[in-house]
């Protein structure tokens, strides 16, 4: 006899993704706070782009408008860099987001003891519930992130517009804008990930037993 | 194979460490249940009997002593044989219905089947058999929360159904209905662990399951107080059912 147990990718996909569907406002709001953070990076980033490609323009009145709206372009610099206090910026709040993550995701697995410990009394592994969890924050991780990246940079071409003017959009630097979109939802992925893992190891290496006895 | 042994519990005994003190729930139990049987554990709260089922089912392991599930002794399984065995030879029915609330009556039916490994079309067409058979009939789309406690049951009662066990261990299972629902969920488990040739081990202390059960065992306070054969027992039940007809 073959002790198969088994659940294919693509069933644990649909599980994960009607789990997210079905619990949408809670999803929503642990997703919110990646979008945020996310956005705010992208917009960094993407702002930072806009002024890049201004001062490459070797434009002089550019450089004028750069230094007027407070950028420090030493003489003959033709590269900005994020600035070390926009870094100290950008990881604190991705920092505030992953605990954000971690704690929405435990009162995930809190809210869900009864229904893990039935899917182990039906049969389950523990990494079957590992992947559940890893799955639906991937999902919910991209989501975030594009609606993010989306987010941040369209703000930050609305605040490149606000402060250089039309001439920022002359010379939009599209490619720069979207590998920097894409590192944020790269960055937004792997902290979604990163958050769940504890908590979807604390749920796969609960006993059904103890499932069972939560009162709900 | 009629009188073949499919449980064997020898000289079980279970202490919960609460801290100060050791509480031992289970004072050495022996037993053993024959396929295809009835059997209901009768006992007040706290005398350990859902103690005893959880060992059974191989959800909680003994302090000493071994359950053997057709001879095989459960202790011994690592975390991979434990889930099979869970899977393809028990199936579990709780008070609590205790069904997955994000997914349908159907998509609740067939999951323990993906694990088994079946095919997506293969445990739909079993499912749908299976609901059909617990009197769901076209209820298959529904989730949980628009079923009643009784239909919610009976989905439970198919699910355990899925893999064919040999084993059903139900932990109370009317004790979240009234007294009609229940008497109907009972039926409807005699009827098919007839039908499907499987032995039922139920936690109980609903009179109305001694009816149909094949054996009673008794449990007071940790031990064994009395195995009462079908023939032995006193049906006491007929007023109750005069009271609700």
């Amino acid at each position: 006899m073959k002790r198969l147990i088994a659940l294919p990718l693509k069933k644990s996909a649909a599980i994960a993704f009607q789990s997210i569907r079905v619990r949408f406002f809670r999803s929503l709001v642990t997703t919110m706070s990646l979008v945020l953070a996310v956005a705010f990076l992208c917009y960094i980033q993407v702002s930072n782009d806009f002024a890049q490609s201004l001062l490459a323009s070797g434009n002089i009145e550019a450089r004028q408008i750069l230094v007027k709206a407070g950028y420090d372009i030493e003489f003959g610099e033709q590269t900005i860099a994020t600035s070390a206090k926009q870094r100290w910026i950008v990881i604190l709040s991705l920092l505030v987001c992953i605990v954000g993550i971690i704690n929405a995701q435990l009162m995930s697995v809190t809210e869900r003891f009864r229904e893990i410990g039935t899917m182990k009394c039906l049969g389950a592994l523990d990494r079957f519930i590992v992947r559940l969890f890893i799955l639906e924050a991937l999902m919910q991780g991209l989501a975030g992130s594009v609606a993010g990246a989306v987010l941040g940079a369209l703000a930050a071409a609305i605040a490149s517009v606000s402060t250089f003017g039309l001439a920022a959009l002359a010379t939009t630097p599209w490619l720069s804008i979207v590998s920097s979109m894409l590192g944020a939802v790269a960055v937004g992925t792997s902290l979604s990930l990163l958050g769940v893992i504890y908590p979807a190891l604390l749920a796969a290496r609960m006993q059904p037993v103890e499932a069972m006895r939560v009162e709900q | 194979m009629s009188s073949a042994t499919i449980v064997r519990v020898s000289d079980v005994k279970k202490q919960f460490d609460l801290g100060k003190i050791v509480v031992e729930v289970l004072k050495g139990i022996d037993l053993e249940v024959e396929k295809g049987k009835y059997i209901s554990i009768m006992g007040p709260s706290g005398s350990g009997k859902s103690t005893l089922f959880n060992m059974i089912g191989g959800l909680d392991k003994p302090t000493s002593g071994k359950v053997f599930i057709d001879e095989v002794d459960i202790a011994q399984l690592d975390a991979y044989e434990l889930a099979w065995l869970r899977c393809r030879k028990i199936g579990y029915i709780f008070q609590t219905f205790n069904l997955i609330p994000v997914m349908t009556a159907l998509e609740n039916v067939t999951l323990p089947m993906t694990f088994a490994g079946l095919s997506n079309d293969d445990a739909t067409e079993r499912g749908m058999e299976l609901l059909k058979q617990v009197g769901l009939d076209g209820r298959h789309a529904h989730k949980p929360s628009e079923l009643s406690g009784g239909q919610q049951q009976r989905v439970a009662v198919a699910r355990a159904l899925a893999n064919s066990p040999a084993i059903i261990l139900a932990d109370e299972p009317t004790g979240n209905l009234d007294l009609k629902t229940g008497e109907d969920i009972i039926d409807l488990l005699k009827t098919l662990s007839n039908e499907h040739q499987v032995t039922v081990i139920s936690a109980t202390h609903d009179y109305k399951m001694l009816n149909v059960s094949d054996q009673v065992i008794w449990i007071r306070d940790g031990v064994i107080d009395k195995i009462q054969e079908r023939d032995e027992l006193e049906i006491r039940t007929g007023g109750l059912e005069n009271s609700h007809s």
